[in-house]
């Protein structure tokens, strides 16, 4: 079945709904409006409003009774608009959400997916264009979900609300009408499996979300001069499935990794490290990095363009890694 | 009042005080470390509005958290081990002072940023109200948390969805070592704060634990029999300083201020009542203090008898495996 993004991420949500009663949605604009993208379009029809929230602008204390819902035994699906917005939550997520299972010794857990559209769109400026992956994976007791597929989208999503552990789970408001194959019925996919989405023996890119798109693409080019490219996702960033990712680079020694943040601490330098550890002896170059470049997002068409990884960067770095640009 | 429960409340407050204490000398002989805050003076806020809680009804504090522990039922043993940091405390050493939970008592727990737990408590509250249940969540908060935009958010999600959640504000006058009066734009009255939000609202003298207890006891069965918050604000006086790095008075109050205030020990003010209404004799008073000291001596005997925590319990408890 050839199904949206937004589709896919409707219909794990609908499924977990269905499936169990403590599974509630909470968020801005996620019950009559259908959802800022229309990502829970029918749900409060088909749930009801006491199970589909709209809430008023204020993200921390959403998050926060979410996450006390949680404590309590609910198991709360947060929408947040965007992430840029859920920086107001960054202390309910932090200090509550991440560190209350370790804090209470094990007492207790709290099963909560926050969710939303992460990285740029078009043209949206500094303020709503950021990706802050990094942050979140920074924190011990977050998981870090950041699908590229419809179908990962769906498994993904649906394996987030299972979890008994506070899930953060990134989407891109760019990839919500993006089309793909999703099978029909229930599937799960398990929450730190990378996935080779093209194999190859020349070069291995590592890429997730937004940017995973750019690397097949990337990949078809180069395979048409000859390059045969390695294509990863992890899908789940954190934890992150190094073991995939270090076996591909054994194979091919050489890694090219793509992301939309920014470079500095950003979490292409913490791939990199994990493969240099573990793989050091097999590489025949050093790792190379596409990025976001270290400015905040501007408005203008062409230093927005500028600013983000595009195809011709990913290609440039496969060619500077392989020695041949 | 019966003499019987008299003697109860007179007993959580002892035990809190003499706890309180003793924790004090811990931390001095370094068998307690890192941020100490005690709730000495505060006593009778906890034991008023928790002791007369069910069971299976929430409470939610800050980090100066010891007392509503002990109120709702904590072990001494194991609040005294946590503070200890040893294995067998409350959360196996891993919260420490300002991080009790004692989650089969429904005491979810002691947060160390201020604001940060009334959001939490809210939640709990919706939770029952999902569950078709009949909790109340008692949310107990300094005033110094009264301005937090975290606060205001509460409040308005609370009343906005009528949530079984009472706002316990004690108001000891200082947020640290600022006085109310330079923090809070309304600080002559800190629960218009909430009645802006449409919360109902009332002040109590939270020195007096009966009047603390007669407010509390109505409010609870309202809100159990027609969900919506409230907010209490208490006001109290805190004895000691704002945590054991800082002295009894500081800079920011008199020493004659805090004397003047200790004479509302709301200890001593229990203890008059019951005498004066013969509903308590010295014997009886005497008799508790033997009693609780040894529960005082028997939590630190066993808290510095515990192992700590084991190298491998470092890694535990991040994830539900």
């Amino acid at each position: 079945m050839l199904i949206t993004y937004r589709e896919a991420l409707n219909q794990a949500m609908r499924d977990e709904m269905q499936r169990d009663e403590r599974v509630f949605l909470i968020g801005e604009e996620v019950g009559y409006y259908q959802g800022a993208f229309k990502v829970s379009k029918g749900f409060v029809e088909t749930f009801g409003p006491q199970r589909v929230l709209d809430t008023p602008i204020t993200e921390a204390g959403f998050t926060g009774l979410a996450i006390g819902a949680a404590m309590a035994g609910l198991r709360p699906i947060v929408e947040l608009m965007t992430f840029n917005f859920g920086i107001l939550a960054l202390d309910q997520i932090v200090n509550n959400a991440a560190k209350i299972r370790y804090m209470s010794g094990g007492q207790l857990s709290i099963p909560i997916v926050i969710r939303g559209p992460g990285s740029a769109a078009h043209q949206l400026a500094a303020q709503h264009s950021q990706s802050l992956e990094a942050w979140f994976c920074h924190v011990p007791g977050l998981k870090v979900i950041a699908p590229a597929t419809p179908h990962d989208a769906k498994g993904l999503l649906k394996s987030a609300v299972r979890d008994d552990n506070p899930v953060i789970f990134i989407e891109a408001q760019l990839l919500y009408g993006t089309k793909g194959e999703v099978e029909d019925g229930e599937y799960t996919i398990p929450i730190g499996q990378a996935e080779i989405t093209r194999p190859g023996a020349d070069v291995t890119i590592v890429a997730y979300s937004k940017m995973q798109l750019l690397a097949m693409e990337a990949a078809e080019v180069l395979a048409q001069e000859g390059i045969q490219a390695e294509v990863i996702d992890p899908r789940t960033l954190k934890p992150l499935d190094s073991e995939t990712i270090c076996t591909s680079v054994r194979k091919t020694g050489r890694l090219v990794i793509v992301e939309e943040g920014w470079p500095f601490a950003g979490l292409g330098a913490q791939i990199a490290e994990t493969v240099y550890a573990n793989t050091f002896d097999y590489l025949d170059a050093p790792i190379v990095r596409v990025t976001g470049e270290e400015v905040p997002m501007p408005y203008a068409r062409p230093l927005e363009d500028a600013a983000i990884p595009d195809r011709a960067r990913v290609i440039t770095a496969v060619k500077q890694v392989l020695g041949t640009s | 009042m019966e003499r019987e429960d008299l003697l109860i409340l007179y007993r959580h407050m002892l035990l809190i005080r003499r706890f309180e204490e003793k924790s004090a000398e811990m931390y001095a002989l370094a068998k307690i470390a890192g941020f100490l805050h005690l709730y000495i003076g505060e006593e009778a806020v906890a034991v008023g509005a928790i002791t007369d809680l069910r069971p299976d009804d929430y409470v939610i504090s800050a980090y100066r958290d010891h007392g509503h522990c002990l109120a709702k039922g904590s072990d001494p043993d194991k609040v005294m081990a946590e503070l200890f940091g040893k294995a067998t405390g409350l959360c196996r050493g891993k919260g420490g002072s300002m991080h009790l939970v004692d989650a089969p008592r429904h005491f979810m727990g002691g947060y160390a940023i201020v604001g940060g737990h009334l959001p939490l408590a809210t939640g709990l509250a919706f939770a029952v109200k999902y569950q078709k249940r009949d909790q109340v969540v008692l949310c107990f908060f300094g005033e110094g948390a009264v301005p937090s935009g975290q606060a205001h958010e509460a409040f308005n999600l609370a009343a906005l969805w009528s949530l079984p959640v009472i706002f316990v504000c004690e108001n000891n006058r200082y947020a640290m070592g600022t006085p109310v009066q330079h923090g809070i734009a309304l600080y002559s009255d800190v629960a218009e704060t909430a009645r802006s939000y449409g919360i109902a609202a009332e002040r109590v003298d939270g020195m007096d634990v009966l009047a603390v207890r007669a407010l509390t006891h109505r409010v609870v069965e309202n809100v159990r029999s027609k969900p919506a918050p409230f907010f209490v604000e208490a006001m109290t006086y805190r004895f000691m300083g704002h945590s054991m790095a800082d002295p009894a008075h500081g800079h920011y109050r008199t020493k004659e201020e805090v004397e003047r205030e200790r004479s509302r020990d709301p200890l001593v003010v229990l203890r008059q009542t019951m005498l004066n209404s013969r509903l308590g004799t010295e014997a009886d008073f005497k008799q508790l203090e033997q009693e609780v000291g040894e529960a005082v001596a028997k939590a630190v005997r066993f808290a510095d008898e515990s192992p700590f925590p084991e190298r491998p319990s470092l890694y535990e408890d991040v994830y539900v495996e």
